[in-house]
């Protein structure tokens, strides 16, 4: 999957549709017996690993399930603390399975406002006058791509370096926001988009996006 | 290399009556729900307002229009680019102050109005059109302008030709580093 995310962000900065699509990597499932070996902690509501770094399992990867049932953030899906839970000899031999762990949609939404102000302190730090804000991030792993609309909507879309098209995918995410966001007289300016027309079509983009490489006219 | 305005195939070309007859009556149902015709002017600019915002979005995707400079820029782009998108019309441009913030877009044929013989009688200062004044102005306050538009003249009303009138406000709050046309 070489699109990883797409953002919406309304005038106000607030996230108004996200999806994400990358394959979820570097999760690693083990059997431990008690005593556990690794070091564990809380934070962020979330347990996560603190130090015995090995096979697989870093430091800073979060506990995604216990013997295959999904956790609950610091709690089992039957309602204990994880930690409780894990120092008690009793429970074991247990399989848990760690991964890098996934942004809620809090921090997601608090991302894309931090983004909003940094693309307007973008514009500003130009020499130039009437500069547009940020348009790429580049990092070793992704690229940020940020369309900003006459209108002041943003669309960002995180893909893999290497993926080309990106320009012309903004601008066609921007085609489907007009059409399947816009035109349902149901859906109200600057809210959150819940239009299954527009997730559809989006997630059809996205494939052909990431096939083509590039859009021809007409598409 | 200028990308073309992309088309959906099944909207190539297709009868106009049918939208004709959907805004001939809307108005008529309008002007039996208000006796006054201030009422329905106003409400009529309302909806059309509401058009405008979601309409420009449409407008702006498809029609890789740049930033504008200047409000003569904008109204020729409303003109030659906008209309002739929705309505299949190019009303040409004037420009009616030296301040160069007033403008008007004189339209000599209205396919909404094209059916449309006179206004009946006790509803003379009705204005038929008054949509697409909620739409220009709706579409303008999208992209961070403030604007007054009115129908100057109607035909239906006795005029010879049909001219709206735009009259770019001074925004009263303007951020010096925040300026987006």
């Amino acid at each position: 999957m070489a699109i990883f995310s797409v953002y919406v962000v309304n005038k106000a900065g607030g996230l108004i549709y996200q999806h994400d699509s990358y394959a979820p990597r570097a999760e690693a499932e083990k059997t431990f017996s008690y005593p556990l070996d690794l070091l564990l902690k809380l934070h962020d509501e979330r347990v996560l690993v603190a130090f015995g770094q090995r096979d697989g399992i870093r430091v800073g990867h979060a506990v995604l399930a216990i013997n295959g049932v999904d956790v609950n953030g610091k709690y089992t899906a039957e309602g204990k603390e994880v930690l409780e839970y894990l120092s008690n000899p009793a429970n074991y031999p247990v399989s848990i399975r760690f991964g890098r762990p996934r942004l809620t949609s809090n921090e997601k939404l608090m991302l894309a406002s931090m983004f909003h102000s940094l693309f307007a302190i973008g514009s500003q730090l130009s020499p130039e006058q009437g500069s547009s804000g940020i348009e790429m991030l580049e990092t070793d792993t992704f690229k940020l791509h940020c369309f900003q609309t006459l209108t002041g909507i943003k669309f960002v879309v995180l893909a893999d370096p290497r993926q080309a098209g990106i320009d012309s995918l903004l601008r066609k995410i921007y085609e489907i926001y007009s059409d399947f966001a816009l035109k349902n007289p149901f859906y109200s300016l600057e809210m959150p988009i819940r239009c299954e027309l527009f997730d559809q079509n989006l997630k059809l983009a996205l494939e052909v996006a990431e096939k083509a490489g590039t859009f021809g006219p007409g598409s | 290399m200028s990308r073309p305005v992309p088309r959906r195939p099944e909207y190539q070309k297709i009868n106009k009556d049918l939208f004709v007859l959907t805004y001939g009556a809307l108005v008529a149902q309008l002007c039996k729900d208000y006796e006054k015709d201030e009422d329905v002017n106003k409400y009529l600019d309302k909806m059309g307002y509401g058009i405008g915002t979601r309409l420009v979005e449409d407008f702006l995707a498809r029609s890789c229009v740049r930033r504008c400079h200047s409000y003569s820029e904008i109204t020729d782009i409303i003109a030659q680019v906008a209309f002739k998108m929705y309505l299949g019309v190019t009303p040409s441009v004037t420009c009616n102050n030296a301040s160069r913030n007033e403008f008007s877009l004189i339209l000599d044929k209205n396919p909404l109005s094209e059916f449309v013989e006179e206004l009946p009688a006790g509803r003379s200062s009705l204005c038929y059109c008054n949509l697409l004044c909620g739409i220009i102005r709706g579409a303008l306050e999208m992209v961070h302008l403030a604007a007054d538009v009115t129908f100057l003249q109607d035909r239906l009303k006795g005029d010879s030709v049909t001219e709206i009138g735009i009259t770019f406000l001074k925004q009263p709050n303007e951020k010096k580093y925040r300026r987006r046309k």
